[in-house]
């Protein structure tokens, strides 16, 4: 009896050491499957970003003396630094509002009882699917100053704009970015508005909660961290809208529209490293800080509703 | 259920009743209302989203100089010699008067120069999402597998890398092309295409949902872990892999970027930054060429719109 008791014990122990000799062996393995991707990243990214972090701070790629801030305050004082970060900000604090709320309203619309909800799903996701390339053509006879959108303001008595020459550009491209990138937001506010327990909202209903009430209580409670998601990846892809403007008006459009991509594609031109590093060092900070803020807030709220 | 049956027997409905039936007459016709209403918001949202589109494709049927007769203006930023006819006025015009494939063909037999910007978009693009796939799956099973603190950081470096705009990411990348002397060759475009961290970051956070206790039972019956990431990981992850990879294929689809500063020689650029360059000679092709380069991403969109929308979903929320 003893020996049999025995055998068994002594085969456990070495079952387990092996399967830990495996484990360690795997975690060696998993460093392998991890490696090319982190080698590229290292390579193509990380080493760079701290090359540029270090152009920034000394004078020229040559002599490379120590300057510290010299180089930021030139970027800062320079007109055309100023008048790009200018618009890029005063584009966000527009257009990503806009996207949110309206997303919302898109999406909250297809989740009430309407019919075709899949078909008109579809619908609002096309443009996301569409390159900008392509529909630059339409936009531009649509916001000519002979074209439709002033021929439709004419009925209503206002006078001809030329759209893309004019204080009014920055409206275009806000159209335009809230016709690209509504889909996207309202997609991530359906699966947000799916994800509600039907029992608390059905609860409410019997409790004769209003529509309102049941919107501004729950839902947006429940919707949240989404709203911050989305929020912030608007504003990501308000920084991207260089593309639209470059398309629609070329490397030199109306002062409005310089965009802190127009200021880097122009400097590649004179391939003024410090220049391009201090103010690429500045937007990194800037969205660090906005991802800080969405790491901080969606611990915050994420405890609130799933505990 | 009581007041109908007082009403099917006809026995005079109790006051109660009536006022019941009428309130919920009254509550009906409002949720119809609210109903038609909201429908009739969607469908003028819809109109307005798909315009622009059919547009295009409808113009791209025009012949050349229906469009230099309508929209001539419109393009004529250079004066073009004044040979067409350039009306005063811009006409937007649906349907064309009359229905010609001409464009297509002068874009597809006479004039290669389109058909070799499109091969162009095509060349850039593919490479970087296959190889941007196969590097992100092999990267997001290191990061599901034997989680450890350091690689919780890496993976925290890859997020904020993944958030950065171009602004930031062009210079380093720039930076590197030259070091490894490929700016104006394609490599400049592809590598960091490749290594980009957007599909490992989306990729590892649908793995780290696939249950632990699926890979243990592999591995207890004597997996290693190739054999556990190609038979179990892999084919659980597929959708999750389409997903990715339309969201990586209309990202680049998309690029103009990249090739403006990366690319210096035009015969090297792709579709999306050409058809910007069209000049006001050659305006009865764009529609042509832009609907032609709107169908790849459509199509893609017929096939894999439910995978389209997955992808999204499994963005919201940033953490894993």
């Amino acid at each position: 009896m003893k020996k049999e008791l025995k055998t068994p014990k002594k085969e456990k122990i070495k079952s387990a050491n092996s399967l830990r000799k495996k484990g360690e062996r795997g975690k060696r393995i998993s460093c392998v499957f991890l490696s090319p991707s982190i080698l590229g990243v290292l390579v193509f990214f990380v080493v760079p970003f701290l090359v540029v972090i270090y152009y920034s701070v000394v004078d020229n790629p040559i002599n490379h003396s120590f300057v510290f801030l010299d180089n930021f305050r030139n970027v800062f004082n320079n007109g055309a630094f100023r008048q790009a970060a200018f618009n890029t900000m005063k584009f966000s604090l527009i257009a990503v509002p806009l996207a949110v709320v309206l997303a919302l309203g898109l999406a909250l619309l297809l989740d009430s009882k309407i019919p075709f909800r899949s078909q008109f799903r579809t619908f609002f996701l096309t443009p996301m699917m569409v390159p900008i390339a392509s529909i630059v053509l339409i936009w531009q006879v649509l916001f000519h100053y002979n074209g439709m959108v002033n021929d439709v303001i004419g009925l209503f008595g206002a006078g001809k704009i030329d759209w893309l020459k004019s204080d009014y550009a920055q409206i275009v491209i806000i159209v335009l970015f809230l016709w690209k990138n509504l889909g996207y937001n309202m997609i991530l506010f359906m699966a947000a508005l799916s994800s509600i327990p039907k029992d608390i909202l059905e609860v409410a209903v019997l409790e004769s909660a209003k529509p309102r009430q049941i919107f501004f209580y729950i839902k947006l409670r429940y919707l949240s961290s989404t709203l911050l998601f989305v929020t912030i990846m608007s504003l990501i892809n308000s920084f991207k809208v260089f593309r639209e403007i470059y398309l629609l008006t070329g490397s030199y459009p109306y002062n409005t529209l310089y965009m802190m991509q127009h200021f880097m594609n122009n400097t590649f031109g004179s391939l003024d490293y410090q220049k391009l590093s201090a103010a690429a060092i500045m937007m990194s900070i800037v969205m660090v800080i906005l991802i800080g803020i969405l790491f901080l807030t969606e611990n915050y709220f994420g405890k609130d509703v799933e505990g | 259920m009581t007041f109908r049956k007082s009403v099917l027997k006809g026995t005079g409905t109790a006051l109660s009743d009536r006022v019941f039936i009428k309130k919920k007459k009254k509550r009906d016709r409002r949720t119809f209302e609210k109903r038609a209403l909201a429908t009739i918001i969607a469908a003028f949202f819809a109109v307005l989203f798909l315009m622009p589109i059919i547009l295009t494709v409808t113009n791209s049927f025009m012949s050349a100089s229906e469009i230099s007769s309508n929209y001539g203006q419109v393009f004529s930023t250079t004066d073009t010699g004044g040979k067409t006819y350039i009306s005063e006025k811009v006409n937007l015009k649906f349907i064309p008067d009359i229905v010609s494939f001409s464009q297509y063909i002068t874009v597809l037999l006479k004039s290669p120069d389109y058909l070799f910007k499109f091969w162009n978009s095509v060349i850039l693009v593919v490479p970087i999402v296959g190889f941007q796939l196969l590097v992100a799956a092999l990267a997001s099973y290191g990061f599901t597998r034997y989680r450890s603190r350091i690689k919780e950081i890496i993976f925290f470096v890859y997020i904020i890398l993944m958030l950065m705009p171009y602004q930031v990411t062009l210079v380093p990348n720039y930076l590197v092309s030259g070091w490894l002397n490929i700016i104006d060759t394609r490599w400049a475009i592809w590598l960091p295409g490749i290594f980009s961290p957007f599909a490992v970051y989306l990729l590892t956070k649908f793995m780290r949902r696939i249950p632990t206790s699926v890979i243990e039972a592999a591995q207890i019956d004597g997996a290693g872990e190739w054999q556990i990431f190609r038979r179990i990981c892999m084919p659980l992850c597929k959708g999750c892999m389409c997903s990715i990879a339309i969201l990586i294929f209309i990202d680049y689809w998309n690029m103009v970027e990249q090739p403006l500063i990366l690319l210096s020689d035009e015969a090297m650029h792709p579709l999306s930054v050409f058809l910007s360059k069209i000049n006001a000679g050659e305006i009865g092709l764009a529609f042509a060429v832009a609907t032609i380069y709107m169908v790849p991403t459509l199509l893609v969109f017929l096939y894999g719109e439910d995978y389209l929308v997955e992808g999204i979903t499994y963005q919201g929320g940033i953490k894993g």
